[in-house]
């Protein structure tokens, strides 16, 4: 398996694609933190504007911690797209590139190959939500300073910056399992078509529907909410309450982990019995 | 099934939402053969060896490797076979030799030296560290043979590995199959649309029409099993025709727009042309006629029936 899941990592880590979106990160992250450098103060004001009718805020609120946390935001859309480029690319782009009849004719289970290409996914996506969390609070902190984190969430609450570093850390490995669901949503939907355009158009379609159903504030949806994976995609947010809510983490994250392992299976169900007619 | 047999369908068939495209085809290759498979276009050729190369689930039937199901022990049915299905297709932004590896890998495992020599054979040797996306057509066909050659199987599957060459490319491969077959001990399955280059290699064939096999066997046998006569060329046409109406060995003359169709033995063409000569007739052309093509297209164009 480690050679299988060795080959995958040249496969995917020489193909340009992959780069795209840590290209992307790599540009618009230091591009919104020096535009914040500039404008950041008067971010701020328009932000607590009506808060400082009623309170005195001292202190540096505007600082690296706050710029990392609605950075985060990019999570909802702009991160899944990136990631659905590769995982939606990871089977579909075999068919593409007609490679699966090089691969799929050699004594190798097909059910091992395809858990090589997740184990591939799984690397990559976590990979890439790490480096947008190091480029994000690794250059924000020198550039706009340090302080506590001023969070608006049904109210407003500042949290001391000794409590940051932790919070910052889980909060982005509970981004990365939840981007997991998204990616294994694209390799799913990878599973069974021959173009890599598709499982990208179909994950986002997923994304756009979901968020529409849960953002909407109508009594229709919302006995179907629990049931769309995207209403656990905050899970990171949980992680700047306080107290955090473990007990609600843990349930989203299982819910989450659920989900994405019912996508691979249906991915897995599909990839072993795919006749190969490209 | 006999352990001289190493490829064996058994009532393989496919169907694909309205029809087949293989059906109840048994087809035997035996270690040492070189296996011709031919058809025309649509005949059901390359979803055959898609099912022999397990890219297609058969709908019924089975096909058995080295005497090892490909429905239930698939892994051991695969060690020793190696493929090349239509046209070769790898990974372009990677090298040769990562293409290779990545192939190697598949098999559990290869060495540098051995990626390299299956890149010399097929004459890759100096590009081994090129991209795949410069290669030109011809390059990524001898890449297609060595990969299929890497693992050094037993069996190697080619599935139209002249397809798109020019005439030296189509001599290269063909004098490569040779020398896998012979120097090798390859046993070769191969299919093709041009016929002329399986005549060229093949020890036994196999013709399948419709999705059904019409024949198979060794292919001096079904040679000689199939139609044979002289096209023949020359003026004057009058005299001619007159000549050849009177010699023994010319069973049947038929005029034809550019010259005469003969029915007659080929040893007998000696005969003929002597005779021709003595009789002051200027000689255009004496083509025999007994290929595997004519044989080929004898069948095709009866709709597939001997």
């Amino acid at each position: 398996m480690a050679r299988l899941l060795y080959i995958e990592l040249i496969k995917t880590f020489l193909k340009k694609r992959t780069f795209i979106g840590f290209a992307i990160v790599a540009v618009v992250v230091p591009l919104i933190e020096i535009a914040m450098k500039l404008e950041g103060g008067r971010f701020l004001q328009s932000t607590t504007r009506s808060l400082q009718q009623d309170f005195f805020l001292v202190g540096n609120l505007f600082n690296g911690w706050l710029v990392s946390y609605n950075m985060m935001n990019s999570l909802w859309v702009h991160i899944p797209l990136l990631i659905s480029f590769v995982a939606g690319d990871m089977l579909a782009g075999e068919a593409t590139a007609g490679t699966y009849r090089l691969i799929l004719i050699r004594p190798v289970s097909r059910t091992r190959i395809l858990f090589a290409k997740y184990a591939a996914t799984v690397l990559y996506t976590i990979l890439f939500v790490f480096f947008l969390g190091a480029l994000s609070i690794g250059l924000a902190l020198p550039l706009l300073g340090r302080g506590d984190l001023i969070v608006f969430q049904r109210g407003i609450l500042i949290l001391p910056e000794s409590d940051l570093a932790w919070r910052f850390l889980v909060a982005y490995l509970l981004a990365a399992w939840m981007m997991l669901t998204i990616a294994s949503l694209a390799f799913f939907f990878s599973s069974f078509v021959e173009n890599a355009i598709g499982p990208i158009v179909g994950t986002m379609g997923v994304l756009i529907v979901s968020l529409v159903i849960i953002s909407i504030p109508v009594e229709l949806f919302e006995s179907v909410r629990p049931y769309l994976f995207m209403y656990y995609t905050n899970i990171w947010q949980k992680m700047f309450h306080d107290p955090v809510p473990w007990d609600a983490l843990w349930k989203d994250a299982a819910v989450l982990g659920a989900y994405s392992l019912a996508f691979v299976g249906a991915a897995w169900g599909i990839f072993v019995r795919k006749d190969i007619l490209s | 099934m006999s352990s001289d047999v190493i490829l064996q369908t058994s009532n393989l068939g496919k169907h694909f939402k309205q029809r087949w495209a293989v059906r109840h085809l048994d087809l035997k290759i035996h270690r040492g053969d070189v296996f011709g498979f031919l058809g025309p276009n649509g005949a059901g050729k390359s979803t055959t060896i898609r099912m022999v190369l397990s890219l297609i689930r058969p709908t019924e039937g089975d096909v058995f490797l080295f005497g090892h199901s490909l429905r239930t022990q698939r892994q051991l049915a695969l060690t020793s076979v190696g493929g090349i299905v239509e046209k070769p297709d790898f990974y372009l932004y990677l090298t040769a030799y990562r293409n290779l590896e990545v192939v190697g890998a598949l098999h559990g495992g290869t060495t540098k030296r051995r990626i390299l020599e299956v890149l010399d054979l097929v004459g890759l040797g100096q590009r081994a560290y090129d991209k795949v996306k410069t290669y030109s057509h011809g390059m990524k066909q001898r890449l297609g043979i060595a990969q299929a050659l890497l693992s050094d199987p037993e069996l190697v599957v080619l599935d139209e590995p002249t397809s798109g060459l020019d005439p030296q490319g189509m001599k290269d491969i063909r004098d490569l199959i040779l020398h896998l077959s012979r120097d090798q001990k390859k046993t070769i399955m191969l299919s093709s649309h041009l016929l002329h280059e399986v005549e060229l290699v093949a020890t036994r064939m196999a013709i399948i029409n419709k999705g059904e096999l019409v024949t198979q066997g060794e292919v001096k046998r079904l040679l000689d099993e199939g139609e044979k006569y002289v096209l023949l060329s020359g003026e004057p046409k009058k005299k001619l025709e007159l000549l050849l109406r009177k010699q023994k060995y010319v069973r049947r003359v038929e005029p034809k727009t550019d010259g005469f169709r003969l029915d007659m033995e080929f040893v007998d063409i000696p005969q003929l042309a002597r005779s021709l000569v003595r009789n002051n007739i200027a000689v255009h052309a004496i083509i025999p006629r007994r290929s595997l093509e004519e044989y080929f297209l004898s069948l095709t164009e009866n709709d597939g029936k001997l």
